[in-house]
């Protein structure tokens, strides 16, 4: 029994940082180590809401049981807490381990609830709205001063309700506008967008992916947020059209639409930022340790993506020393510590892809013309080579995988343009139009139908498994296209026993960098300004991480700066005296 | 925005010439208060950093789009309906009032796969007309109109006929001006078939007579056809259009009445009205008809000197050149060398024999009256130095020999009187003619030989070494 109820609290002991804890007969925590008493009590929980999602019941009594169309009473939290809970799941058939869902999201996601004063506490923040909001459909906006017009409710952010852009929404609006009534199938549903939310976080599709990456590090889940993002958009994490699984009773309607129909895939820098704001409001507490042998280290990822990146295995001794020298293996700086702003909360594959350019950097320069020189050396002692692993070619390397590249951007450009946007369960802003948006769906499909009899190829009807390998090179194709034991030696020399670059020089990305928090990057980068092999490398990055070029580029120039920091400094001040 | 730069585009000459008006009375600080404040365009929307590349629904299905095109111009229909079956989604968002908005798009481009797609039938076509022709009011008519044309092509005439008598009896709303013409089309074309099923009672009817007895029924069908077309196609060409093909049936319908006076109203007005757009054909059937009603030579040339301003190339310039060679007036005769002339400045006319006996006819002519030299001299001046190397290279003197030997005679001599005994084409043709021991040529050497003095004077200097 002790056991269940405790399951939920996943702090660590202040005292001897531990995670045991029992229960007082007062129902306080205390830790089994160390004998600790905390002060937070145990909370009145329903343990297996999550399953029944009726999380307001606590609070709220009980539900009116049915609307007059059939439908129930629900609200938004609700809505988040089914798409949560669908989300968990499809992670836990991927493989995560089944603690995620029902311990870590489940707390996390009360914790959320109680933070934003909407369930678990003695008067929650809708209730004086809910008065309100129950005569929805009656409800006269504009006679109300207190309340936000409806354009300054359309105006919001896309990336909050994701449906700004939606021109068929703001039409509807309109039309609902002249009978000045705001409609939502939720009782809260006209509210939630309307409040004012300085100082709450106010959940949004995007965010449940906040929540689920932030559950997923808690555990060290060897998943990374552009994995996660990339299953997302495979299909195999459900997110677009989760309303769907919506049950029968919980009608979507009106604002609803709003905060449910996601039009857009979510994007990196957004679910990234807001799962660290997320973790800080909830005050979590650090994160458990980010260590060597965890998957998100940097010398761990590194490696699996010169795999994917079809570079030499040698390489990831040049990694790791780049890792160790600027200090980025480090506990203190990969470990997420909430709410503490000054240090920089590190994207693990941003960061690892990172250091393999900043390799490549070094070893072969990737200024058009150095790289070719070393990989004409290396294809003259290829020739004379027989035994042994060949010399790593550049140029071999480039067409290689820049041949698979283009095909593979060729067939993601290509599904990205085939996608289909739409479920078979139609929305509709209002009952107004309800008839119309269902003819129209009608025709979409028997559209589809005649046209797919037209197409010869029968659709996809089932999706490619989840696979962390985008691109996969084996050794064992005897054509050589794969490089991983392809082997350094032509481009290294011995100096002192230590194995060096032959290459004396370097060139830096940027010599300053720019305020991420003032101007929101580190660095600017400009397709033209570099050579086309550096342009190249972030270019196949880029690709198997699903992020803009120019992110990868913010993280290179972070690091050189954090490796030639001495250089740099040195540099400046004899700038400066210079000028004097 | 564009229409907004326009505007100040528009605006900003009228400012400099307020300025330069009142520049004499008032000093430059009072002039700059009198100008209007600068009014600034909008700028683009600044887009968030991150949003930039984010893939909505909107960009995915432009990239769709631009994917069925490309595979339009490949003829690759399978493809395109591939990708169309993933543009559609967008009919569900269509509530734009963009001018060609997805349900355009996808009618449009449905229709060009379901046509050419070898694998899509007849009955397919029908049902996605179908399926178009609820999307949209203000498309509907065009729709329709499409549709029987698709049927036409597949020779379903009767299907056609009724799919045009529905669309005729379509109302919704108030309509529009264009919806007014777009119905006077539909009308038209019903017209048009009516006018069909005319004709073919008529061969019916005809194909009786020979045979000796009439048919009533037939006779009767037939005039009620006629009514029914005769109303239809006078409608829509009082509208200003190019309607050559219900013009023509009109017309062809009159005729057979025997209403000459209105036949002739119809295509005048066809023709010389200034509302519409310039046809030459209206001129083709006009003259057509004057020559079919045995007309004056006069009302004829006139036809035909408007047809020549327009097309100087057209194929009736031949006609109006015998027609206007034969002419007693000397001004006439000067026109019709002009004509000929104009015409072979075309390449069409290269290698026309009829043209260049045509040329060649007139101009030996006049060079035997020694009259009107100065006609030839005054065309000639402007062509003396691209008709050699156009008309009478030596690669075209030995492929003229040698493919056509009349063409070769008639261009050899008016090579021989524009240009001397000397020139290329002549000297090669003569030559050939001469070996070949062909009588004409002969004749034609002697004669050039005889007027080559003519030759100088053609393309001599200045005008005033040429007889009158």
């Amino acid at each position: 029994m002790d056991e269940e109820d405790t399951r939920d609290f996943n702090e660590r002991c202040a005292q001897c940082s531990e995670v045991n804890w029992g229960l007082t007969d007062g129902g306080r925590f205390y830790c089994r180590s160390c004998h600790n008493v905390t002060e937070r009590t145990r909370e009145v929980v329903n343990t297996d809401f999550i399953t029944n999602s009726r999380v307001q019941t606590i609070s709220k009594g009980l539900r009116k049981q049915e609307k007059s169309d059939g439908g129930c009473e629900w609200y938004i939290c609700e809505g988040f807490q089914l798409v949560l809970k669908k989300q968990a799941e499809a992670l836990e058939a991927l493989g995560v381990c089944p603690q995620m869902k029902d311990e870590i999201l489940c707390n996390f996601w009360r914790c959320y609830l109680q933070k934003s004063k909407q369930a678990y506490c003695k008067r929650p923040a809708g209730e004086t709205v809910k008065t309100l909001s129950v005569c929805e459909s009656s409800t006269d906006v504009d006679s109300d001063p207190e309340r936000p017009s409806l354009l300054h409710l359309l105006s919001l952010s896309e990336s909050e309700g994701d449906l700004q852009t939606d021109c068929s929404f703001a039409s509807s609006m309109s039309k609902v506008s002249e009978s000045t009534s705001v409609y939502s199938g939720s009782v809260d549903g006209s509210s939630y967008l309307m409040k004012n939310q300085k100082e709450k976080l106010r959940m949004t599709m995007p965010m449940t992916l906040s929540f689920c990456y932030m559950a997923l590090l808690w555990l060290r889940e060897p998943i990374t947020l552009s994995e996660l993002l990339r299953f997302v958009v495979e299909g195999h994490i459900p997110y677009l059209n989760v309303f769907q699984h919506f049950p029968e009773k919980m009608k979507l309607c009106g604002l609803d639409l709003k905060i449910f129909c996601v039009e857009s895939w979510p994007v990196y820098e957004e679910v990234f930022d807001k799962m660290n704001e997320l973790a800080a409001y909830l005050d979590l507490p650090r994160f458990p340790d980010i260590t060597d042998s965890c998957f998100l280290h940097p010398d761990m990822l590194c490696m699996k993506y010169l795999m994917e990146a079809n570079l030499p295995d040698e390489l990831h001794n040049w990694t790791c020393r780049v890792v160790k020298k600027i200090g980025v293996g480090e506990v203190d700086f990969l470990t997420l510590m909430p709410g503490n702003k000054s240090t920089r909360k590190v994207k693990y594959d941003v960061l690892a892809a990172a250091i393999i350019v900043v390799v490549l950097k070094l070893l072969f320069l990737l200024d058009d013309r150095y790289e070719w020189l070393l990989s004409e050396f290396a294809e003259e002692r290829n020739k004379h080579n027989t035994e042994g692993s060949p010399y790593f070619e550049f140029k071999k390397w480039y067409e290689v995988v820049k041949q698979s590249l283009d095909v593979e951007l060729k067939k993601l450009d290509e599904e990205r343009a085939k996608y289909l946007w739409r479920c078979e369960k139609p929305l509709f802003y209002s009952v107004k139009n309800k008839s119309k948006v269902l003819k129209r769906r009608q025709m979409v499909v028997n559209l589809q139908n005649q046209f797919g009899k037209l197409s010869g190829s029968v659709r996809r009807a089932e999706k490619p498994n989840p696979s962390s390998f985008q691109l996969s090179w084996s050794e064992e194709n005897t054509d050589g296209s794969c490089f991983h034991g392809h082997s350094l030696r032509g481009i290294l020399r011995e100096k002192c026993g230590l194995l060096t670059t032959m290459n004396p020089d370097y060139w830096l990305c940027t010599v300053k960098l720019c305020n991420e928090k003032l101007c929101g990057h580190l660095a600017h980068y400009r397709e033209v300004e570099f050579p086309q092999s550096y342009h190249f490398v972030l270019g196949l990055f880029s690709f198997l991480l699903r992020i803009q070029p120019s992110s990868i580029h913010d993280e290179v120039c972070m690091i050189e700066h954090k490796l030639f920091n001495k250089k740099l400094c040195k540099k400046l001040k004899y700038n400066t005296v210079l000028r004097k | 925005m564009d229409s907004f730069l326009e505007e100040e585009d528009v605006e900003a000459p009228a400012v400099v010439a307020v300025g330069k008006r009142r520049r004499r009375r008032r000093s430059p600080a009072t002039r700059a208060a009198l100008q209007p404040s600068l009014h600034l365009p909008f700028l683009p929307p600044q887009p968030a950093s991150s949003n930039e590349h984010k893939l909505n629904f909107r960009k995915s299905k432009e990239a769709c789009l631009s994917y069925i095109q490309d595979a339009l111009l490949q003829k690759q229909w399978k493809r395109a309906a591939e990708f169309l079956i993933c543009y559609v989604e967008s009919l569900e968002k269509d509530y734009s009032r963009e001018h060609v908005g997805p349900s355009e798009m996808i009618w449009r481009i449905g229709t060009e796969i379901l046509w050419h797609h070898s694998h899509s039938s007849m009955k397919e076509f029908n049902c996605f007309m179908e399926q178009m022709k609820t999307l949209g009011v203000k498309r509907y008519l065009k729709v329709c109109l499409e549709h029987v044309f698709h049927l036409l092509c597949n020779g379903q005439i009767d299907e056609a006929y009724q799919n045009l008598s529905l669309a005729e009896s379509w109302r919704f709303g108030e309509q529009t001006a264009i919806q007014d013409k777009e119905m006077k089309l539909i009308q038209a074309y019903r017209g048009l078939l009516d006018y069909y099923s005319w004709s073919k009672q008529k061969n019916i009817l005809l194909e009786h007579e020979e045979d000796g007895f009439s048919d009533l029924a037939v006779e009767q069908e037939m005039h009620s056809y006629f009514r029914k077309a005769a109303v239809n196609l006078k409608e829509i060409i009082k509208i200003p259009g190019v309607w050559d093909v219900f013009v023509k049936c009109y017309v062809d319908l009159l005729e057979f009445y025997g209403d000459h006076n209105e036949a002739r109203q119809v295509l005048n007005e066809y023709a010389y009205n200034s509302k519409f757009p310039a046809n030459p054909n209206a001129h083709v059937y006009l003259y057509q008809f004057l020559k079919r009603q045995g007309e004056s030579k006069k009302s004829l040339i006139s036809a035909l000197k408007i047809l020549h301003d327009i097309v100087p190339s057209h194929e009736l310039m031949i006609d109006f050149n015998t027609m206007l060679q034969k002419s007693k007036k000397r001004k006439k005769r000067r026109l019709g060398l002009e004509v000929i002339f104009a015409a072979l400045d075309y390449a069409g006319w290269k290698e026309n024999t009829k043209a260049w006996s045509c040329l060649a006819r007139q101009v030996k002519q006049i060079v035997i009256s020694e009259k009107h030299l100065d006609w030839i001299k005054q065309e000639w001046s402007s062509r003396k130095d691209w008709w050699p190397a156009f008309h009478f290279s030596r690669y075209l003197a030995k492929r003229n020999w040698q493919e056509n030997e009349s063409l070769s005679y008639e261009k050899a001599l008016v090579a021989g009187i524009l240009l001397g005994k000397d020139c290329k084409y002549f000297k090669y043709v003569s030559h050939q003619g001469c070996k070949a021991q062909l009588k004409r040529f002969r004749g034609l050497k002697k004669f050039v030989n005889r007027h080559n003095p003519v030759y100088l004077r053609i393309s001599g200097p200045s005008d005033s070494s040429v007889q009158p």
